[in-house]
């Protein structure tokens, strides 16, 4: 079972309290946008094996969404931080890197 | 070859199993090759088979970087079944159940195929009407299903337990021609029939680079060295996206662990195959008395191959409902694959960006039954240099044109 901190709860959830929203800081289309783009919006993942950065709602909790950064592989979760934040922040790639020295950063 | 036969076990009893031949060879890999297969599972052994079978290429190796039939292949509840909604999935599915009737003695090794029939539950009235609509389309394509009523339900199978409370069994769509086959046994099957047609099986061999000039394919890096080849095929199922990644594409494929678990053996208490999709279950009864039990995937994308206890959990606790006299049976195995979810629920056959590479993914959670109409239509798509009639309505092209093959209604539990 998955144990994820909700940054909003200041608390960790069990997996059975939540449900995940996939890769994180996708970039917004909209009617605007070319074909392609919104192709890449809709479809198009990273579907990393290793470190991804996901959205998460704590639904059984206070509803609110969150992002957080887990090994696909392993799934040993990293941490959590704001859906404000359009990137990583530097702390949660720091706690990354210092238990997997070849992580190679984030890749929009 | 030597065939598998009725003289060939007689004369084996009588000196001791001693002649028996590897059932195919493990071969290291040449330098260059007219296609490679990049995953060696049903599907991307399938494939080569039908290369060599329909359009007479043996110039192939199939690279697998674990071992045959160590993947999803050998992971699934080994399902087979053709009752899909979509005229062009019903295509594909019927086009592959067909080929399993007669799989064993087209590759002369006994795969098990039993048609012992599929009976997929309606506990809703949404779903009673989903069904009907399935069971009409299926009567337009020629695929033989039908619905059924309750009582038919409890006399096919008398254990369950139609009345509910929660999710009453209102029908159900029959399907008599499906069923299940020994999983391992079709890898292994085609795997041997491959060696003999000259197909070189390499295992134990990972892809961790693509050579490309000018997006044309020239051949891929592997742990075993370099080998080149005019046109590559990526039959990686759960990986496939780490695969396009090395190839410099994207896929509209999210990977996430499914799982499924056996009970211990006990005598034979059902003799076809019942799905409940409302409640995330299914269960069969394998030839050795275990019940074979499979449920929904885990909510997120993972690599992990073991898959989350919760669902376990989940799924056997709404089995336990349908059928109450398996509530003190205990599990004896619990294991894990990484399927390769798209958005529609629909596999990918497609040419992809580079020229020259090929893809088969996405089945999802219902790769095994669509084996041999899978090889069948990857091969013809790769000698062809386009798809065929089979596999066009299933191209990357269709999610950003719009014409989805949305399958997700009519399975929406994992199959």
């Amino acid at each position: 079972m998955l144990n994820i901190f909700c940054p909003i709860c200041q608390r960790d959830c069990d997996e059975t309290e939540l449900s995940c929203g996939g890769q994180a800081h996708l970039i917004r289309r909209d009617h605007a946008s070319s074909d392609k783009d919104f192709y890449e919006y809709l479809y198009e993942r990273k579907n990393d094996k290793g470190i991804i950065f996901e959205r998460w709602r704590h639904v059984y909790g206070c509803g609110k969404w969150f992002h957080t950064a887990r090994c696909t592989l392993t799934n040993q979760v990293f941490g959590s931080y704001s859906a404000k934040e359009v990137q990583p922040p530097k702390s949660i790639l720091a706690t990354i890197r210092r238990s997997r020295v070849d992580f190679k950063g984030w890749v929009k | 070859m030597k065939r598998y036969s009725l003289s060939s076990i007689f004369t084996e009893a009588f000196r001791d199993n001693l002649g028996w031949e590897k059932a195919w060879t493990k071969r290291q890999p040449k330098k260059e090759y007219q296609i490679i297969i990049v995953g060696g599972g049903g599907h991307g052994l399938a494939t080569a088979y039908y290369l060599a079978k329909n359009f007479n290429i043996t110039d192939i190796a199939v690279i697998e970087k674990g071992w045959i039939g160590g993947g999803n292949t050998g992971r699934n509840t080994t399902i087979i079944r053709s009752n899909y909604l979509q005229e062009s999935s019903i295509g594909i599915y019927e086009k592959s159940r067909f080929l399993y009737e007669t799989l064993s003695q087209d590759l002369n090794y006994n795969i098990m195929f039993s048609p012992r029939g599929v009976l997929m539950l309606c506990q809703t009235e949404h779903e009673l009407r989903a069904m009907k609509r399935t069971s009409h389309a299926n009567r337009i394509s020629g695929v033989d299903t039908k619905m059924v009523t309750p009582e038919k339900v409890k006399e096919l199978v008398p254990i369950i337990n139609i009345n509910g409370p929660r999710f009453p069994v209102l029908g159900a769509l029959w399907q008599p021609r499906g069923g299940t086959a020994r999983h391992d046994a079709v890898a292994w099957g085609y795997a041997r029939k491959c060696s003999d047609f000259g197909i070189d099986i390499i295992e134990q061999c990972e892809v961790i680079g693509v050579k490309k000039k000018r997006e044309k394919i020239l051949g891929v890096e592997t742990t075993k060295g370099n080998i080149k080849a005019k046109k590559v095929c990526f039959v990686a199922a759960g990986h496939s996206s780490v695969l396009a990644d090395l190839a410099g594409f994207r896929l509209p494929i999210e990977s996430v662990a499914l799982q499924a678990l056996v009970s211990e053996p006990i005598k034979p208490i059902i003799d076809c195959v019942v799905m409940a999709n409302t409640v995330h279950g299914y269960l069969s009864q394998s030839d050795k008395g275990e019940l074979v039990i499979g449920g929904g995937a885990d909510g997120y994308n993972n690599y992990s191959q073991r898959g989350s206890f919760l669902h376990i959990e989940e799924t056997v606790r709404a089995l336990v409902e349908t059928f109450p006299v398996i509530s003190r049976l205990r599990q004896l195995r619990q294991w894990g694959g990484i399927v390769d979810m798209t958005g529609d629920r629909s596999p990918i056959i497609s040419k992809t960006p580079v020229d020259g590479l090929y893809i088969n993914c996405g089945w999802g959670t219902g790769g095994f039954k669509a084996i041999p109409g899978s090889g069948w239509a990857t091969a013809e798509m790769i000698y062809n240099e386009q798809p065929g009639k089979l596999a066009s309505p299933f191209s990357i092209d269709r999610f950003s044109e719009g014409r989805l093959i949305d399958e997700s209604a009519a399975a929406a539990v994992a199959h």
